[in-house]
């Protein structure tokens, strides 16, 4: 693999920059990487407590280095300020507040959003470094920007060397779509099961069959990345690079329907967290009526700041938004029987996660029962 | 016996085999103490600590990679890893406790090599040695 005298150098140091170096070099050996690429940011996954555990926190805490790029990270385990009102523990407040101080140390935005998109949105072409597999999806395919499925842990080297390894999406002939796929229904489930009848390294060509609003397409991108190792799709009008190949001619049809139902004690709406269009939305749905259910939403720290307006009404109908954290990473919601979502990463992960059960609906729906006695 | 295998980190490491058929999450699967405590492992029951532990690949969390660190820390990590195909959890994982990385070797490497074998390792010349027939006479390299 070619590396530059700068590269070559920093592998060379003997400290925490040569490993993150080492990393690279590493993985770019088993992609056949012919070098390494400049990045313009990078996002790092694995940051609450929950997910990390002590293995995570003793790595951050014993790292010596800098973040050499605008670095942001995913969501950590309860809500920075309102922590008590989640009902977490002390232990686990100290433990995640350790791997924060760890990332501030080393020069990370503590953004805790799994959308750092919406914080710091990249542009059209830029070579990123992302962690989080439904910002991965995202940024490929709406944005245009260009990343591979990273690690929590190559992403931390990618932000250290400012670099990660050249292959697979950062080269624009990988982009190109591999099937066609018409697509219907509930764009959540529909990309769960699209996920789970395809292989990881297609890359759909997507024909909407109802035009889809920005935050059902973050809801397919994420449930996309949820159930395969897909990192893009295509899809004419919609994504930036979809008329720069040729149309794959094999089809499949998807639609995106199916149950689970529990009954519900929580409705937890955020998983991607939600955009201030979505807080609308949901404003708008529950016309004025109070919430009879326990109704939680997350967002960023950043949408909430900038949604005062919107939050503030949502709070005076009973529900409560919460920021920097959500309903999978977090221990808050072990405390409820039965969570309602409308994500299928949601759907996916609080069984294997979280210990309650979990129904699926749409937003509306999630709104309805919400207001049902 | 002599097999090619594809260098991947590390320099070179010799010692027992431990072999698994079947995918292994470092998250999981392994305890602190490096002993493999999923039921469901044909090695279960077994410690990985300095041995050449040898499966196809690795699946699970992306805490795979701390995990090992910790191991390491612990003196309870394995001494080389052989996979048939390599993936980045466990990639990253060996950069950070220093443990030599190979993978895709040729394809009766698997077939011929057994737990308690001595394996050499060389990654940086691209070569796996099963040393079968020397178990008493071995020397340290």
């Amino acid at each position: 693999m070619y590396l530059s005298k700068d590269e070559e150098e920093m592998l060379e140091r003997g400290d925490d920059v040569a490993k993150a170096m080492q990393i690279l070099v590493t993985i770019g050996k088993m992609f056949e990487a012919e070098r390494l690429i400049k990045i313009r940011s990078a996002h790092v996954s694995g940051i609450s407590y929950d997910n990390i555990g002590d293995a995570g926190l003793e790595f951050l805490e014993s790292l010596k280095a800098k973040f050499s790029v605008p670095t942001t990270i995913n969501p950590a385990g309860f809500d920075l300020l309102r922590w008590k009102e989640m009902r977490i523990d002390d232990e686990f407040y100290n433990k995640q507040i350790r791997i924060l101080k760890a990332l501030k140390d080393l020069g990370a935005n503590l953004t805790l959003t799994c959308t750092p998109y919406y914080v710091n949105r990249p542009n059209f072409g830029d070579h990123l470094a992302w962690a989080e597999s439904s910002a991965v999806v995202y940024a490929n395919s709406l944005i245009g920007a260009r990343t591979n499925r990273e690690a929590g842990i190559t992403s931390i080297a990618a932000a250290i060397t400012g670099r990660t390894a050249y292959f697979g999406l950062h080269i624009k002939e990988n982009r190109a779509p591999t099937v066609k796929v018409k697509v219907s229904g509930n764009l959540a489930l529909a990309g769960y099961i699209l996920g789970k009848e395809l292989k990881g390294n297609e890359i759909p060509y997507v024909i909407f069959e109802k035009k889809p609003l920005e935050f059902e397409l973050k809801l397919f991108s994420a449930s996309l990345a949820t159930s395969s190792g897909i990192a893009m799709f295509h899809s004419p009008e919609i994504t930036p690079e979809a008329e720069d190949f040729e149309v794959p001619r094999e089809k499949i049809e998807v639609e995106g329907k199916g149950e689970k139902s529990c009954d519900a004690d929580l409705i937890a709406i955020g998983c991607p967290h939600t955009s201030r269009e979505e807080l609308k939305t949901i404003l708008e749905l529950l016309n004025g009526e109070k919430v009879k259910k326990n109704f939680w939403i997350f967002t960023s720290r950043k949408i909430f700041e900038e949604s005062k307006d919107l939050v503030e009404k949502l709070e005076k109908l009973g529900v409560k938004v919460f920021c920097d954290t959500c309903m999978v990473v977090s221990p808050a919601t072990d405390k409820f029987n039965c969570l309602m979502v409308n994500s299928a990463k949601a759907l996916h992960y609080i069984p294997l996660r979280r210990k309650c059960h979990v129904s699926f609906s749409s937003l509306e729906d999630c709104v309805r029962y919400a207001k049902s006695p | 016996m002599k097999f090619k295998c594809r260098g991947l980190f590390g320099s070179k490491a010799f010692g027992e085999a431990l072999v698994s058929k079947k995918p292994i999450s470092f998250f999981g699967d392994v305890n602190e103490e490096g002993i493999i405590v999923s039921k469901d492992s044909d090695i279960f029951g077994r410690s990985i600590e300095k041995k050449v532990l040898i499966f196809p690949y690795s699946k699970g969390s992306t805490v795979g990679s701390y995990v090992i660190l910790q191991l390491k820390k612990k003196g309870k990590a394995p001494l080389a890893i052989v996979n048939r195909e390599s993936e980045i959890v466990v990639a990253a994982g060996a950069v950070l406790a220093n443990i030599v990385l190979v993978d895709r070797v040729e394809e009766n490497f698997f077939e011929v090599v057994k737990s308690g074998d001595e394996v050499l390792v060389n990654a940086a010349e691209n070569y796996l040695e099963i040393w079968t027939t020397s178990r008493s006479s071995s020397k340290c390299i």
